[in-house]
C-alpha cells in the first residue's frame, strides 16, 4: 500500500523556487493501479519521482507498505526502495542486449534463475525469443515493452509509469491500455501512472486523480469521477473528451452525430 | 548515401594527398632503414631491443591506468557530484595539458631531489640532520616515471570522458539505481560502458603522448623505444639502426590506434534524444569537502606544484634585477605564430579527412585506410620525423629551384627548408590525428538522418557542412584546435632540428637554457610556454561548460 | 577560413602558404657568416660576440641538437651553412666522411693547432680540449684514481654517471678499448653498473648535484662543468654542487694520461661566405679566443701558451692521453656495443 501524506515539493527556478507539490495526499491499495491526469508541467511526474527517490521533500512523507521511505526523518536510496519504473524515453541501456536490459536489476538471483526470470517476463510482454537483439534495433513499442519487462523483473512492491502512452499511434495505444491492465492485474503489482491523457487513463485505473496546482483536486474510481465530478471544471474537462470519442466513434459508423 | 561523383572527389583527393604528405617522411625512413644493414639488428635484437620493449611497455601500461583512473574519476566527481569550488575543479582539472612532460620531469626531480624543498621539508620533520642520513626513493625509476607521466597526460582521458558523461541521459542512471545498483555499481555498470569509446581516444593521446616523450623518459633513465632510437643514431651515427628501431615504434602505435578504433566502433550511438543530462547530486559537509581535496589532488601535482616551483625560480632571477630579455620574447612571438599557422592547417586537413569518410558510401573499403594513415605521424618521435622529412622537403626543394631557373627567377635560397614553413608542416604532420580522430568522433554524434534531412530540404554537400555540421562541430572544432595549439607550441626534438636561422620557440629557449644548467633563466620560458598555454586550457574549459547543441 | 581554400587539395594549399611567407635571402653581400653548431648556445655567444666585435661579420646561428650531418646533407648544394661546429671527435670525423665539409689550408690554423688535432688535409680543427675527470664528495680522502677503478667493488652503491651510451662516455669507453682491450673494457661495464647508486641518466652537473645530495660519493665528468660551478654566483644551487666536489684528473692503469674530447670545427662544403668562414676559424685559434675558451668555458685551450683559469689550474696539472683521437674513433662503435652488452643504461 502507497500512502503519501501531505507531501510538498519545490524546486529553485529564477532566483527563487518553485512550489510544485502542495501537500499532496492519497492512498493507494495494494493491487491496485492508479492514474495521475493533469496537463504538462503541472507536477505529476514531480510525484514520481518523490516516491522513486530522486526529489527530497520538503515536507510530508511518504511510506510503502509500512516503510516510511521519505520523511519521518528517513531517506531511503532508490535502490533500496524496491520500486520499479518505466520511464517515458524507456532509458533502455544501449549497450546491453534485451535479456541484460531485462536482468540487469535482477542481480541477487543466480545465473539460472535470472534466465527463467527474463524468459518469463518477455512472455509476458509478448517479446519471446527477443533476448540477443539490441535496444536501437526495436521498434518503439518494442523497446517499451522491454522497459516494463525490466521494470517488472525485480517484482517491485510498486511499479510506477511515466507517460506510457505518449509516444505511441492511437491504435497501439488503446491497444497497450487493456493490455497493461490486464497485465498488472495478472502480476498483481501496485501500479501509479501518470498521463494526459484521459480515456487510457479511465481505461486502465482503479483510482484516478486529477492534479492541479500542486493539489489533488479529486481522487476517485473512474465511475465515481464520471458522475460525481468534484468541480464544474472537472466536469468539464471528462466529459469533452466522452463527447469526443463518442462522436469519433460516429463518424466512424457514419451516423450523424449528435448535438454538442 | 551516395553522393554525386563530381562533388565528392575533391575531399576524398585531398584525403589521399594528406595521407600521401604524412606517409612520405615514413616512407623515406623505410627507406633509409633498408639500408641499414643485418648484423646491426641482430645485435639490437639480442641486447637492445627486449629490454627496451619491456621498459616501453612497461611505461605505456602503468601510465595509461593510472591516467585513465585519474580522467575518469576526476571526470565522474565533476560530473556526478556537486560539491564546493566544483565549477572552478571542472575546468582546473584541464590545467595539466599546459605542462609539457619534459618540464615536468625537470621541476620534480628538483622537488623531490634528496637536497630539495620535499625532503628538506621531510628532514626537517623527521629529525634528519642531512640527506646521507636519510633520503626518499629517487623518481628517476619507471614507477616514478609513470607518475609524473600520469599526472600531467590525465587531462587527455578527463576531457574526452567529461563531455561524455556530461551529454548522458540521466535516466539511464536513474532507471539502473531504481534496479537495484547503488552509486557506485550504476557508475560501474552503466556510465562506465557508455563512456568506454571517449576514454578509449583519450588513453590513446595518452599513450602516443608517453611514447613520444623524450626528455622525461630520458632524464628520469627509462629506456624507451624514442631514446634508443636517439642514442641508436646519435652515438652511432647510424641512422638506418635508428630507422629500423623506429618502425618497432611505428609497428606499436599502429596496434594502439587499432585498439582504440576497436573500442571506438563497438558503440556508435548518435545523440538522437534530447535528453536531460545528469543532475549532479549534492554532497554536504565533510563528504564535500573530501570530494573536493580529491578533485584538487591531481590539479596540485600536475600543474600547481610544477608551476609554483618555476615561479619561484623565475621570480629569483627577476629579483636579482634580470627581466625577460627581448630575444626571448621574440622566441614567444615566433612560437605563437608558427604554432597558429601550423593549427589552421591542421584542422582543414583534420576536416577535409573526417569529412570525405563520412561522405565515402560505406562500401568502399579503403574508406577507413586513408584516414587512419593520416593519423599516423603522431607516432614518429619528433627528431625522427624531422629527419624522414628532410628528404621529401628537399625533393620539394630542388624542384621548386628548378622551377625558379626555368621561369628566369633566382634559384638560390631555400623556400621551405629553413622557413617556418617547414616547421608547421612537421607539426601538421605530427599532431594530424588530433583534429581527424576529434572531428571523426564529433561527426559521429550527428546522425546521418540530418544529413539526409538538409539534403531533401535543397542543400547541396558543401552547403549541408556549412550550415548544418559545421556549426554542430565547433565543439569538436574549438577543442582540437586548443589541443593542436598546445601541442606544438611544447614541442621540442623535431623544432629543434628544422628551425630556420635564429629561429627560437620558448621549448627550444628553455632547452638551451636548461643545458647550461642555469634553471633560473629557463624557468621564464617554462613559464612562458605554460602560461601561453593556459589561454587555450581556460578557453577549452568555458566551451566545455557550454551545453551542447 | 573561406571554405574555398579547405576545397583545394593538399599541396597547393602548402605551397601557397610557403609563397606567402618570407623567402631567405641568399645572398653573400652582407659581412656574415653562418654557423652551424651542436654546441650550447650559450657557450659559443661569447666568443661570437667577439668575433663581431672584433671583425664586423655578423654571425647568424643555428643550434642543432641531433642531426647536424643530416640536416646539412639534405639541404645539399644550397645549403648556407659556412661553418659546422660540434663536439666529439666522432662527430667531427662524420662530418668529414659524410662529405659535407671542405678542405681549409690556413697557416694561422696550422701553428695554432697542433697536428694530432687536426686533420692532415685540413678538413677538421679542434679548437678546445675537455678532459674527463673524476668528480668525488670533498671530505672523501683519495689523490689520485684510475678510470679502472670505478669498476672497484668498494664503490658498490656510490657511483653516478650520465648515460653510457652519451658521446663523452662512449669516447672515453673507446680508449679504455683501446688501451685494455674489448673484454677488459665489457667487464669494466658490468662492474660499473653493479656500482651505480641511481640509473645512468641526466647530465654531467648532476653527478656534482648528487654527490652533495649524498646519492654518490664519485662520478665521472667533464672538467668544465667543475669550472662552472665553481665560479657560479655565491648562493646559487650550481656553487653549492660545485663546492661539494673535487676534481681528480684519473688516468689509465697502462698509460699515464688523461682522456680528454675535443671541441672544433669544419668548413661547410658548399659554404656561400668561405672568406669569412675561415676567417671565424682562425680568430677561434687566436690568442684572445683560446683564452675566452679558458676563462669564460673553463674548457682547455688547444693552442699552447694560454693561460689557464685559475679554478682549472687548481686542478691540477693535465697530462694528455697520447692516445691518437682517430683511435678513440675507430673504437667508438664497439664501445657503443659494449655499453648495449653490459646493460649499463638498463
Amino acid at each position: 500500500m502507497l500512502e503519501l501524506d501531505r507531501i510538498s515539493l519545490s524546486y529553485a527556478a529564477d532566483g527563487g523556487r518553485r512550489e510544485v507539490l502542495r501537500e499532496l495526499s492519497l492512498t493507494l491499495e495494494t493491487g491496485q493501479i492508479a492514474c495521475l491526469l493533469g496537463a504538462s508541467g503541472c507536477g505529476k511526474t514531480s510525484v514520481l519521482r518523490a516516491i522513486a527517490g530522486f526529489e527530497p521533500l520538503d515536507g510530508g512523507s511518504i511510506r510503502l507498505d509500512g516503510r516510511p521511505l521519505s520523511g519521518e526523518g528517513a531517506r531511503v536510496e532508490p535502490e533500496h526502495r524496491r520500486v520499479g519504473m518505466m520511464f517515458q524515453d524507456y532509458a533502455l541501456f544501449p549497450h546491453l542486449d534485451v535479456a541484460a536490459n531485462v536482468g540487469f536489476g535482477l542481480r541477487r538471483l543466480d545465473a539460472a534463475e535470472r534466465g527463467r526470470r527474463v524468459r518469463d517476463m518477455l512472455d509476458l510482454v509478448g517479446l519471446a525469443g527477443q533476448e540477443a537483439r539490441h535496444p536501437h534495433e526495436l521498434s518503439g513499442g518494442q523497446q517499451q515493452r522491454v522497459a516494463l519487462a525490466r521494470a517488472l523483473a525485480p517484482e517491485p512492491d510498486l511499479l510506477l509509469l511515466d507517460e506510457p502512452f505518449s509516444n505511441l499511434d492511437v491504435d497501439a495505444r488503446e491497444r497497450l491500455a487493456f493490455e497493461l491492465r490486464d497485465l498488472l492485474k495478472a502480476a498483481g503489482r501496485t501500479a501509479l501512472l501518470v498521463t494526459h491523457n484521459q480515456a487510457e487513463a479511465f481505461a486502465v485505473a482503479d483510482r484516478i486523480g486529477i492534479l492541479k496546482e500542486g493539489r489533488l483536486a479529486q481522487w476517485d474510481t473512474p465511475y465515481g469521477m464520471h458522475h460525481h465530478p468534484a468541480t464544474p471544471e472537472i466536469a468539464a474537462f471528462i466529459h469533452r473528451e466522452a463527447l469526443m470519442a463518442r462522436r469519433a466513434q460516429a463518424g466512424l459508423r457514419g451516423a450523424p452525430s449528435a448535438a454538442a | 548515401m551516395a553522393t554525386g561523383r563530381f562533388q565528392a572527389w575533391p575531399w576524398h583527393a585531398g584525403t589521399a594527398l594528406a595521407a600521401l604528405g604524412v606517409l612520405a617522411p615514413i616512407l623515406a625512413l623505410m627507406g633509409q632503414a633498408g639500408q641499414g644493414s643485418g648484423a646491426h639488428w641482430s645485435h639490437l635484437l639480442r641486447f637492445v631491443l627486449p629490454d627496451v620493449l619491456a621498459q616501453t611497455l612497461g611505461l605505456l601500461a602503468g601510465v595509461g591506468l593510472l591516467a585513465a583512473a585519474l580522467g575518469v574519476g576526476a571526470a565522474w566527481l565533476v560530473t556526478a557530484y556537486d560539491f564546493p569550488g566544483r565549477k572552478v575543479l571542472s575546468w582546473a582539472l584541464l590545467l595539466p595539458l599546459a605542462v609539457p612532460t619534459y618540464i615536468v620531469a625537470y621541476a620534480y626531480l628538483d622537488i623531490l631531489h634528496p637536497i630539495g624543498p620535499v625532503q628538506e621539508a621531510v628532514r626537517a620533520l623527521l629529525g634528519y640532520s642531512g640527506p646521507r642520513e636519510f633520503r626518499l626513493p629517487d623518481p628517476r625509476s619507471l614507477p616514478g616515471a609513470i607518475v609524473l607521466l600520469a599526472f600531467v597526460l590525465y587531462p587527455y582521458v578527463y576531457l574526452t570522458t567529461r563531455s561524455m558523461f556530461a551529454s548522458q541521459a540521466a535516466h539511464l542512471m536513474e532507471a539502473a539505481r531504481l534496479l537495484g545498483h547503488g552509486p557506485w555499481s550504476a557508475f560501474r555498470h552503466v556510465a562506465l560502458p557508455l563512456a568506454r569509446p571517449a576514454i578509449a581516444v583519450g588513453l590513446c593521446l595518452v599513450s602516443l603522448e608517453t611514447l613520444n616523450d623524450i626528455g622525461a623518459s630520458e632524464f628520469l633513465g627509462v629506456q624507451t623505444l624514442t631514446v634508443a632510437i636517439y642514442t641508436t643514431w646519435v652515438t652511432r651515427s647510424d641512422l638506418a639502426g635508428a630507422a629500423q628501431i623506429a618502425l618497432v615504434a611505428l609497428a606499436l602505435v599502429t596496434v594502439l590506434i587499432a585498439v582504440e578504433r576497436h573500442g571506438r566502433r563497438r558503440l556508435r550511438y548518435t545523440g538522437n534524444r534530447r535528453a536531460a543530462p545528469i543532475r549532479p547530486r549534492r554532497l554536504r559537509g565533510p563528504a564535500g569537502w573530501l570530494a573536493a581535496l580529491l578533485g584538487l589532488a591531481p590539479v596540485v601535482i600536475g600543474f600547481v606544484a610544477p608551476a609554483a616551483y618555476l615561479l619561484v625560480l623565475a621570480l629569483e632571477r627577476l629579483g636579482a634585477g634580470q627581466g625577460p630579455s627581448p630575444a626571448l620574447l621574440r622566441a614567444a612571438g615566433q612560437t605563437l605564430g608558427v604554432s597558429a599557422l601550423a593549427t589552421a592547417v591542421a584542422l582543414a586537413i583534420g576536416l577535409v579527412v573526417a569529412w570525405s569518410r563520412r561522405i565515402l558510401p560505406r562500401a568502399r573499403a579503403w574508406r577507413l585506410a586513408l584516414p587512419r594513415l593520416t593519423t599516423l605521424g603522431y607516432a614518429v618521435p619528433g627528431t625522427v620525423l624531422a629527419i624522414g622529412l628532410l628528404f621529401p622537403l628537399m625533393a620539394i626543394e630542388r624542384g621548386l629551384a628548378a622551377l625558379r631557373a626555368a621561369t628566369g627567377l633566382d634559384p638560390a635560397g631555400l623556400v621551405l627548408l629553413g622557413t617556418p614553413a617547414a616547421l608547421a608542416l612537421a607539426y601538421v604532420i605530427r599532431f594530424l590525428t588530433i583534429p581527424v580522430g576529434t572531428l571523426e568522433a564529433g561527426l559521429d554524434r550527428i546522425p546521418p538522418s540530418m544529413d539526409q534531412a538538409a539534403r531533401l530540404l535543397g542543400e547541396n554537400v558543401h552547403g549541408m557542412l556549412r550550415r548544418v555540421h559545421l556549426p554542430l562541430l565547433r565543439p569538436a572544432l574549438a577543442a582540437s584546435a586548443l589541443l593542436v595549439f598546445v601541442d606544438a607550441m611544447k614541442e621540442l626534438p623535431a623544432t629543434l632540428l628544422l628551425r630556420p636561422l635564429n629561429f627560437d620557440t620558448l621549448a627550444t629557449w628553455l632547452y638551451a637554457e636548461a643545458a647550461r644548467g642555469t634553471y633560473e633563466e629557463g624557468a621564464i620560458a617554462a613559464l612562458g610556454i605554460v602560461a601561453a598555454g593556459l589561454l587555450p586550457v581556460i578557453l577549452l574549459a568555458r566551451l566545455l561548460d557550454r551545453p551542447a547543441p | 577560413m573561406p571554405i574555398r581554400f579547405r576545397a583545394l587539395p593538399f599541396a597547393r594549399r602548402l605551397s601557397l602558404l610557403a609563397a606567402a611567407l618570407p623567402l631567405m635571402a641568399g645572398t653573400a653581400l652582407a659581412a656574415e657568416v653562418n654557423l652551424y653548431t651542436t654546441r650550447e648556445p650559450r657557450l659559443v655567444e661569447p666568443l661570437l660576440a667577439a668575433f663581431t666585435q672584433d671583425t664586423g661579420v655578423k654571425v647568424n646561428t643555428v643550434f642543432v641538437k641531433d642531426g647536424l650531418l643530416e640536416r646539412v646533407r639534405a639541404e645539399g648544394a644550397q645549403s648556407p651553412a659556412d661553418v659546422l661546429m660540434t663536439v666529439d671527435i666522432g662527430n667531427l670525423l662524420d662530418l668529414v666522411d659524410g662529405d659535407v665539409t671542405q678542405p681549409v689550408d690556413s697557416a694561422a690554423l696550422k701553428a695554432a693547432i697542433p697536428a694530432n688535432l687536426r686533420a692532415a688535409d685540413g678538413r677538421w680543427f679542434a679548437l678546445s680540449l675537455r678532459d674527463r675527470v673524476a668528480y668525488v664528495a670533498k671530505d672523501l680522502d683519495i689523490r689520485s684514481f684510475h678510470y679502472e677503478d670505478l669498476a672497484d667493488p668498494r664503490w658498490k652503491g656510490k657511483v653516478c654517471i650520465r648515460s653510457g651510451q652519451h658521446p663523452y662516455n662512449t669516447a672515453l669507453i673507446a680508449a679504455l678499448i683501446a688501451h685494455d682491450g674489448a673484454e677488459a673494457a665489457e667487464q669494466w661495464l658490468r662492474g660499473v653498473k653493479a656500482n651505480l647508486a641511481r640509473p645512468a641518466t641526466g647530465g654531467d652537473r648532476d653527478v656534482a648535484r648528487d654527490i652533495l645530495g649524498g646519492i654518490c660519493d664519485v662520478g665521472i665528468a667533464n672538467a668544465y662543468y667543475a669550472g662552472h660551478m665553481k665560479n657560479a654566483a655565491e648562493g646559487s644551487d650550481a656553487r653549492r654542487w660545485g663546492d661539494a666536489i673535487r676534481v681528480i684528473r684519473p688516468t689509465f692503469r697502462n698509460a699515464p694520461g688523461t682522456h680528454v674530447n675535443v671541441s672544433g670545427a669544419a668548413v661547410a662544403r658548399h659554404a656561400p661566405h668561405r672568406a669569412e668562414a675561415v676567417r671565424l676559424l682562425e680568430y677561434l685559434v687566436s690568442d684572445k679566443a683560446q683564452s675566452l675558451y679558458a676563462q669564460a668555458n673553463y674548457e682547455y685551450p688547444v693552442k699552447a701558451g694560454v693561460a689557464l683559469d685559475p679554478t682549472v689550474a687548481s686542478f691540477g696539472p693535465l697530462s694528455i692521453d697520447a692516445l691518437p683521437l682517430t683511435e678513440i674513433a675507430r673504437h667508438r662503435k664497439q664501445a657503443s656495443e659494449l655499453v648495449d652488452r653490459a646493460g649499463l643504461n638498463r
